[in-house]
């Protein structure tokens, strides 16, 4: 038995709550904070309380843009550039593969794309102790 | 754990209580105004008592056609009051919950929309009722503090009631123990004062259309 | 035997900034802070100490330490080996009997004043607390020992909350809440029957973070978790509003996704975070599975009548109650009724009639 045969509809009237279109305002906002001023924001999907369908519409809405990269880090990271530049989707899963963050991110790129200064540091390190065992 | 006891007192205690007091209090009067007995009548019968006391108790439902500005205003007012309130406590949804809950029976629920109408109307119409009380002066003068009371005590649930359905200004939890307390105050409090008109308006009215009828006097 | 710091730890390990920083996105979602404050959170995190935790189990089902365990983020691994230095928890840990004791009696010890208590399940008291005793020691005892030396005490759960299913009529073991016992320590309560495990995580990583508990409601629990009711951020609200019911659980209205409310649901007088931080690694919610709310997050929900009957509804028999006043009122009556007659009869009997005679005069 796969889940079709389960006979549950979803009505089509649950997308009248409108939320989808408030959060697409917001990240308009956010959009024109950000060309001004360079403010990166990020909002919290899981904060808001969609529906199933909702957020497939707002996937709908927001589109795929052309870069999209992957972490592997405790679990996997999705993340992707949505059709507007400068807004980012970005999924985190744990290892065993459930969703421990759902965030949208204004900015340039993600935050956590960046190499961070401890982990360059470290890896400098490494490549050190490397080279003089070599010698 | 304050909220949610007081919740669950006025749900069940509560509203046993006042359930008691309410029903002991009714019958109590009516069976005692009944029982206060007329003379039998040695003279006979020209008419029917039920015809008559039946037609006069609707016959004065009606708006009577002969009524002063004054009385118009009064009249309308109070049908839109009490029609808006019979509205709202008999076929919003959750009234009918209770009323499943308690009796068994259950009805058809009327739309949201209408239930609000209904409940702005009724609660605009006593708000007007209590500014003429005021303002008028023959009115004025023949208020007591227990007309003010009982206009209170029927004001209130209808408020919370709606505000509880909009949940406006409180929390539901709140609202809805408030909304419970209030109908309870006004169970125990009716049949002890004006109030009780809910049954002897109709007490009084057959008993005058029915003293007619035995006369054969048709109005 | 001072606990290293998460950073310390972390880095031996071999575990990157940038998943640290991962990590510390998902607490934030966790503890429903802004997203951006991930990094500011890493950056604390990574200095603090991990405390010590002791963690009691009383009266209780073992559900609530269930639920932690399914606890997504972080595994609980990652949270007790990373976060914080558990050091008893007598269904988790390794050693058992006199060592298990042993290593309480240690940490309590050696933290005195610093540890954070956590504690699942009621405490009877009843009968001097003889309901419920670990090691020949009442839960009663443990509780006042514990909470003695206790930085903060946590109660995971609605039992150790506000009671529970142990407290619910008749509560024949005398079971009562921790903040029933214990007046003198900082107290969170996160309710829960059982409580969502992100939740308990997230108050503990909020702990850590800040040092301090975070803001409370009245009822004692975390405003970030507990500050609105399910039926404020339930996605069927609007079918609420419409007056769309479902009137049973496999009607037109139930697979159409329709409001629960006549089927009992208790969303808009529970405060809790399911609707919008769900359970299972963030599947779904009770009411998506079209069961609606029995509100186990609030206290005395087990003796609020029936989980499938509605707010509405009375939580006593009020049919025969109306009927026993009904006969009352009668009788009533009939006595006022026969004193009124026996009035009126004496009065006509003492009535003197007036005669002529009378009229004349002298
Ligand atoms: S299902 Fe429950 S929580 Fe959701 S809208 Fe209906 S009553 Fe409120
Ligand atoms: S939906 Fe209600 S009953 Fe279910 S877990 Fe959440 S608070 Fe408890």
């Amino acid at each position: 038995m796969s889940l079709d045969d389960i006979s549950i509809k979803v009505a089509a009237d649950l997308n009248s709550i409108g939320s989808v279109d408030a959060l697409l305002n917001e990240i308009a906002t956010r959009l024109e904070r950000f060309i001004a001023s360079g403010e990166t924001a990020m909002i919290d999907l899981k904060s808001l309380p969609f529906s199933p369908s909702e957020y497939e519409a707002l996937r709908t809405a927001l589109g795929r843009g052309e870069v999209s990269a992957r972490l592997e880090t405790i679990g996997d990271s999705e993340l992707y550039e949505t059709h507007y530049a400068g807004v980012w989707w970005v999924t985190h899963y744990n290892v065993e593969g459930d969703v421990i963050a759902d965030l949208i991110e204004i900015a340039a790129v993600p935050a956590i794309l960046h190499s961070q200064p401890e982990d360059v540091q470290d890896g400098l390190e490494r490549l050190q102790r490397t080279l003089s065992q070599e010698k | 754990m304050v909220t949610q006891e007081i919740l669950l007192w006025v749900r069940g205690t509560g509203l046993q209580i006042a359930v008691a007091v309410f029903v002991i209090g009714m019958v109590f009067r009516m069976l005692h105004i009944r029982m206060l007995g007329r003379k039998k009548s040695l003279a006979q019968a020209r008419g029917s008592e039920w015809s008559g006391g039946l037609r006069t108790i609707w016959k004065r439902s009606l708006v009577s056609t002969r009524l002063s500005a004054r009385g118009y205003f009064t009249v309308i007012a109070g049908f839109i009051f009490h029609i808006g309130f019979f509205v709202t406590l008999l076929f919003l949804s959750q009234h009918i919950d209770l009323i499943r809950a308690v009796l068994g029976l259950h009805w058809p629920a009327m739309p949201r929309g209408v239930i609000d109408m209904a409940a702005v109307l009724s609660i605009a119409a006593m708000v007007a009722l209590l500014v003429h009380r005021f303002v008028d002066p023959v009115k004025r003068l023949l208020s007591d503090f227990q007309d003010y009371l009982t206009w209170l005590l029927s004001f209130l649930p209808l408020l919370s009631g709606f505000m509880l359905l909009r949940e406006i200004g409180f929390e539901y939890i709140t609202l809805l123990t408030l909304h419970i307390a209030s109908v309870e105050l006004l169970l125990i409090v009716a049949p002890f004062t004006k109030l009780a008109h809910m049954f002897t308006t109709f007490m009084a009215r057959w008993y005058n259309g029915a003293v007619n009828g035995f006369k054969g006097i048709n109005i | 035997m001072e606990h290293e710091t998460l950073e310390q730890r972390l880095h031996e390990q071999g575990i990157s900034r940038r998943s640290f920083l991962k990590f510390c996105a998902a607490m934030a979602t966790m503890m429903a802070l802004p997203p951006g404050s991930a990094s500011a959170i890493a950056a604390t995190l990574a200095k603090v100490k991990r405390p010590s935790v002791i963690w009691l189990s009383f009266q209780e089902c073992t559900g609530c330490t269930e639920s932690l365990t399914r606890s997504h983020s972080p595994t609980l691994e990652s949270m007790i080996f990373d976060m914080v230095s558990l050091d008893y928890h007598h269904t988790l840990q390794a050693a058992s009997g006199h060592a298990a004791e042993q290593a309480r009696d240690d940490a309590m010890k050696e933290f005195h004043g610093k540890y954070l208590l956590l504690v699942d399940g009621s405490i009877p008291i009843k009968d001097g607390g003889v309901y419920s005793t670990i090691a020949g020691r009442t839960n009663l005892d443990m509780l006042l020992e514990a909470a003695e030396g206790a930085a903060a005490i946590v109660a995971v759960g609605s039992c150790a909350a506000f009671g529970g299913l142990p407290n619910a009529q008749p509560n024949p073991t005398g079971a009562v809440a921790v903040s029933d016992l214990i007046k003198d320590k900082p107290i969170i309560n996160i309710s829960g029957c059982p409580p969502i495990p992100a939740v308990i995580t997230g108050v503990l990583a909020h702990y850590l973070t800040f040092g301090a508990l975070p803001a409370l409601d009245a009822l004692g629990r975390p405003k970030a978790f507990y500050g609105e009711t399910i039926h404020d951020r339930c996605y069927r609200r609007p079918m609420y509003e419409q007056g769309k019911f479902a009137r049973t659980f496999d009607d037109e209205g139930a697979r159409n996704g329709w409001c629960l409310y006549e089927l009992g649901c208790k969303g808009p007088t529970t405060h809790n975070a399911c609707a919008t931080t769900k359970w299972n690694g963030g599947t779904s919610f009770p009411i998506e599975s079209g069961h609606g709310c029995i509100g186990c997050s609030e206290p005395k929900f087990w003796d609020a009548g029936s989980f499938y009957a509605p707010l509405p509804a009375p939580t006593a028999d009020i049919a025969s109650v109306a009927k026993t006043a009904a006969v009352v009122g009668a009788a009533a009556a009939v006595i006022a009724g026969a004193v009124d007659r026996g009035k009126k009869t004496q009065l006509q009997q003492s009535l003197v009639k007036l005669t002529v005679e009378d009229l004349k005069g002298d």
